[in-house]
């Protein structure tokens, strides 16, 4: 195996992995990574991560849901094609509320889904390590702690130890290249 | 501040949480059981069922073709009816939907952790009771393939659909909740379907093991190549990356205040199709939070509906606990009564308003032609959910059953009654006439039971039942602190 893409330790339940990620952090880390079943509660504090940027796309989608909805009832009710409907106005603000009300959810809810997504860079179908041979329990019963090579304090050896004075149940290495 | 010393010697015992899963069990065990619905092999019981609901989905599909090939004359829509079947149906199912968008948001923004264990499979009932809603209204205006001059696009006439219309407002947002349910059913999937992905080639293993012949073996190659691609695509390569659960959870959390205020927006837009009529009888303002409750009311009636055979097939009972359908019996107790509220409110407004067209409404709902249909309505909302005060029924699951079967039934009673009699008894007595359905509306509607069904087996058999990703955060062991 070549110079590997990272090393991986894996712990067996919630509290480990929520001490080892307090110690990573507090060894200085940047380039790392929690691996976990579930959303761990506490974890975000523990690895220092801030707060999620998602809010900003749902904001943008919402706003521009309510000026649609809005300026589509006045173009085409005002602008385009005045027709008298019951002796109602052309355009105002009120009866096209629901309207536009109804867009700004939608256009918000897509902008999450597309914040969530763009944030996590996903969709991304392979990442190195996904070569773990105990990746299938990550997503099951396991938790692991995993720091890359391209992080500056990384040392093939010292960075091996680091892990394994964590107490984790084993501390593999990762490589990027996908097994035949 | 005065302190008893005593209080500084006794610390006090920590109050007893209430365990969301019976049993302590373990999270491979959530894992395997939930994951072992999609992998195990068809059952039998299954095949049956979906041929049975297939057939019964078979008569929509025969309904519409005769509708569309024939005229709307055959459903019948006459004076002085013309809304009739196909809107009461429409407001039946889009009802059905609400308690899974009630269970996943409302109750996700109230911390109410019990939510997890029932969420996923409400969910997918809203979406597969708006894709049955969808079909009345769609086909109601007769020519079908005009259905799409309801969105405003530009078509030949250059005329734009009218935004005054109540009836444009429902366009947008039954569609809005149709879309916005399927992000947030799918995004709250994503973690479940890379754990279904990360364990086939684990079954792919057992099930190779196991295949005899040759050409059992092509098939496992076969079938286990289609579902590595079809989950690895659906997964979307989540990995669980702490740094993707944070973003992942403000995402729920934001979805979850998104669909609060859509999901009381449905059906208060659907409500207002009646209200901002003239029409006495639905000419008020108490229609949008009534139309809300019986929705939720309804809803959670067709979640134990679903939920309570289900537990018993696939041996749920440790994750959908007697605590889960205590919960959503007494649920279905307060929105019932608020129904029986309205209903009794109804005719409070008929006689203080001293409107005497809005009188006659209501004393013939109760004593006039369709006086059987308003006390099945009163008996199966206002009578059946007080069962659920007492403890021993909560706990009588045959009859939880039951009640709740009752309770989907009075609700499409409350449509009926809420639409037929407003309009077959309007301001002309010469126009009046006694509706009935035609057996091309019966038939249609029938059938949108079996298409329900249809989907509701296809999603029981493909994708998680629940949602054990997040049954696991709310476990006894995922405490990072040791307690709870």
């Amino acid at each position: 195996m070549s110079k590997p893409y990272g090393y991986i330790a894996l712990f067996e339940s919630a509290p480990a992995i929520y001490h080892a990620a307090q110690s990573v952090r507090e060894a200085g880390y940047k380039r790392w990574d929690v691996l976990t079943p579930f959303p761990v509660h506490g974890l975000d504090g523990a690895m220092g991560l801030k707060r999620s940027k998602v809010p900003v796309f749902t904001l943008c989608g919402g706003v521009i849901g309510f000026i649609t909805g809005m300026l589509t009832a006045w173009y085409m009710g005002q602008f385009d094609y005045p027709l008298i409907v019951g002796g109602k106005p052309f355009f105002s603000p009120i009866f096209p509320f629901p309207v536009a009300y109804e867009l700004t959810i939608l256009l918000a809810a897509f902008g999450t889904l597309g914040g969530m997504f763009i944030t996590n860079q996903l969709p991304m179908h392979y990442h190195p390590v996904m070569n773990y041979d105990k990746f299938r329990h990550l997503t099951d019963d396991k938790f692991a702690v995993f720091i890359e090579a391209e992080d500056e304090l990384f040392s093939e050896t010292g960075t091996r130890e680091f892990l394994e004075n964590l107490g984790p149940a084993e501390v593999a290495a990762i490589s990027d290249e996908e097994e035949e | 501040m005065f302190r008893p010393s005593v209080l500084e010697e006794v610390r006090p015992a920590d109050i007893p949480r209430r365990q969301i899963i019976e049993n302590d069990r373990s999270f491979s065990w959530i894992t395997q059981k939930v994951c072992g619905i999609v992998e195990g092999r068809t059952p039998t019981w299954w095949w049956v069922a979906f041929i049975i609901c297939a057939l019964i989905a078979s008569f929509t599909l025969m309904g519409l073709i005769y509708l569309v090939s024939t005229g709307t004359g055959v459903w019948g829509l006459r004076n002085p009816t013309f809304w009739g079947w196909a809107i009461v149906n429409f407001v039946f199912w889009i009802g059905i939907g609400h308690a899974g968008t009630l269970i996943s948001a409302i109750l996700c923004l109230l911390k109410q952790k019990w939510r997890t264990s029932i969420n996923r499979a409400a969910e997918a009932m809203t979406i597969f009771a708006v894709i049955c809603a969808g079909i009345f209204p769609l086909f109601h205006v007769g020519r079908v393939w005009f259905g799409w001059w309801l969105f405003p696009l530009p078509n030949s006439n250059a005329i734009w659909p009218n935004f005054r219309s109540p009836l444009e407002w429902d366009v947008f947002a039954v569609s809005t909740y149709g879309t916005v349910s399927v992000l947030f059913w799918y995004m709250g999937m994503i973690p479940d379907l890379a754990t279904i992905r990360d364990r086939v080639p684990m079954i792919f293993e057992e099930r190779l093991a196991g295949a005899k012949t040759a050409l059992q073996k092509t098939f496992e190659k076969l079938y286990f190549g289609f579902r590595k691609y079809f989950y690895g695509i659906l997964a979307m390569g989540w990995r669980g990356s702490n740094r993707h659960w944070s973003n992942y959870e403000m995402a729920y959390l934001l979805l979850a205040g998104l669909s609060t205020p859509l999901v009381l927006s449905v059906h208060t837009v659907v409500s207002f199709d009646f209200a901002v009529a003239n029409l006495p009888g639905w000419h008020t303002t108490i229609f949008p939070p009534y139309f809300v409750a019986g929705a939720i009311f309804s809803g959670f009636g067709m979640v134990l509906t679903l939920m309570l055979p289900l537990r018993a097939i696939f041996g749920l009972q440790d994750l959908i606990t007697q605590f889960h359908i205590d919960c959503m019996c007494k649920i279905c107790l307060a929105t019932g009564s608020m129904v029986g509220y309205a209903y009794g409110m109804e005719f409070f407004i008929a006689w203080y308003g001293s409107n005497p067209y809005e009188g006659f409404a209501f004393i013939n709902r109760a004593f006039g032609p369709y006086a059987w249909a308003y006390w099945i309505m009163i008996s199966c909302n206002v009578i059946t959910p007080q069962f659920f005060w007492f403890r021993w029924a909560r706990e009588n699951l045959w009859l939880v059953w039951i009640l709740s079967c009752f309770i989907n039934v009075g609700m499409w009673f409350e449509r009926f009654v809420i639409t037929v009699t407003s309009l077959a008894n309007d301001f002309l007595p010469s126009s009046w006439d006694y509706f009935s359905p035609t057996i091309v509306d019966v038939f249609t509607f029938f059938g949108t039971f079996g298409l329900f069904g249809v989907l509701f087996l296809l999603f029981i058999r493909f994708l998680p039942l629940l949602a054990f990703a997040e049954i696991k955060s709310v476990s006894k062991q995922a405490d990072v602190h040791g307690h709870h």
